[in-house]
């Protein structure tokens, strides 16, 4: 099978290698296969290879994937593969890709967790069947693997753009009865690198190897973000 | 750029979406149902000359078209031509104006005699 891999930083190129065709070969695989047989010099960045850790998102043939769990079979076409770093986040080195800004826009986001109540407090309880549990599930299993982000164009237009991941997460939150942080993380996804930049082109959705849909909780941060500021209409700008 | 602005302006351009559907359809319909004899400058302008209600549903049309349009540019002068701050607010303004401007001048000479 050929392979096309990118090599080097921003300004690389695709370097062809021939690797042999397995059963039940995955990308991650693949490119294993390089850089213990072919290349040693090649890099790439991978964990758990079992879907957990969200480490080895690479775009395959166009499209970002989790490369552990990507058979061969349902990406190759006519028995090829290109295989490069992550799009929207800059190249390090080869396939590894710097997601120190997908990270950052977590926390720009709010994405931390604000506890509400101190040591003394009671614990909160929180019914399973309640509506904001059932939203909070929806969303909560991201691996923070960067798929939906690399897809999304609009990060590419708007470098600000929080992204789909960093804004599921507040969502999460923002369905977390016991966070006490939520005006703060209203206003923090809001603006024009908030979700009301969102066109709700779903690539995110379409992309994202966990099923999860942010642009579900994107649209669901529209209507707490709209809800929020027409009750503070008055308070001073 | 505010976040409540964000918000406030997202807001008018779902509700004015609201709006022109209505009135696109309600539009669509008539053109539909109203053609008799050919579509003609006359037919229309015997419907719509001098009925003031037309001139009020027409005048709506105008109003949020130039604002649903208006905000909708500026999301696209942003991400397209790299307008922002300002700029884009000024852009959006001007839009807005011209759009309002021509639309009513156009229900003024269907409805005026």
């Amino acid at each position: 099978m050929e392979v096309r891999v990118w090599r080097g930083g921003a300004a690389g190129s695709y370097q062809s290698f021939e690797v042999p065709r397995r059963d039940s070969q995955t990308v991650l695989d693949v490119v294993t296969y390089i850089q213990r047989h072919l290349d040693p010099t090649l890099s790439y960045r991978f964990a758990c290879r079992v879907g957990m850790c969200g480490s080895c998102a690479m775009t395959v043939n166009g499209a970002p994937r989790w490369t552990c769990r990507t058979h061969v079979d349902k990406v190759a076409r006519e028995g090829k593969l290109e295989i490069a770093p992550l799009a929207n986040l800059p190249v390090v080195k080869d396939l590894v890709a710097d997601m120190r800004e997908f990270f950052d826009k977590w926390a720009r986001a709010r994405g931390q967790f604000t506890p509400g109540t101190g040591r003394a407090g009671t614990f909160a309880k929180v019914k399973p069947d309640s509506r904001e549990r059932i939203e909070a599930d929806a969303g909560i299993e991201c691996i923070g693997c960067g798929v939906c982000y690399a897809a999304c164009d609009v990060v590419t237009w708007n470098r600000d753009y929080l992204g789909p991941a960093a804004l599921n997460r507040a969502w999460t939150l923002v369905n977390d009865v016991r966070d006490a942080g939520q005006q703060a993380r209203l206003e923090a996804v809001s603006g024009d690198a908030g979700c009301h930049s969102c066109h709700t082109l779903m690539a995110c959705t379409e992309l994202c190897p966990k099923k999860l849909s942010p642009t579900r909780s994107i649209a669901g941060l529209k209507r707490a973000t709209m809800k929020h500021a027409l009750a503070n209409l008055d308070d001073v700008e | 750029m505010s976040a409540r602005r964000e918000v406030i302006l997202w807001t008018a351009q779902r509700v004015t979406a609201v709006v022109l559907a209505v009135c696109v359809v309600v539009h669509l319909v008539t053109i539909i149902y109203a053609v008799r004899g050919g579509l003609s400058a006359a037919e229309i302008l015997g419907r719509t000359r001098g009925n003031y209600a037309w001139a009020a549903f027409y005048s709506v049309f105008v109003f949020a078209a130039a604002i649903h349009g208006a905000i909708g540019l500026r999301a696209i002068a942003a991400e397209w031509l790299g307008f922002r701050g300002a700029l884009a607010e000024l852009a959006m303004t001007v839009a807005g104006v011209a759009l309002t401007i021509t639309g009513l001048r156009a229900v003024a000479a269907v409805v005026g005699a």
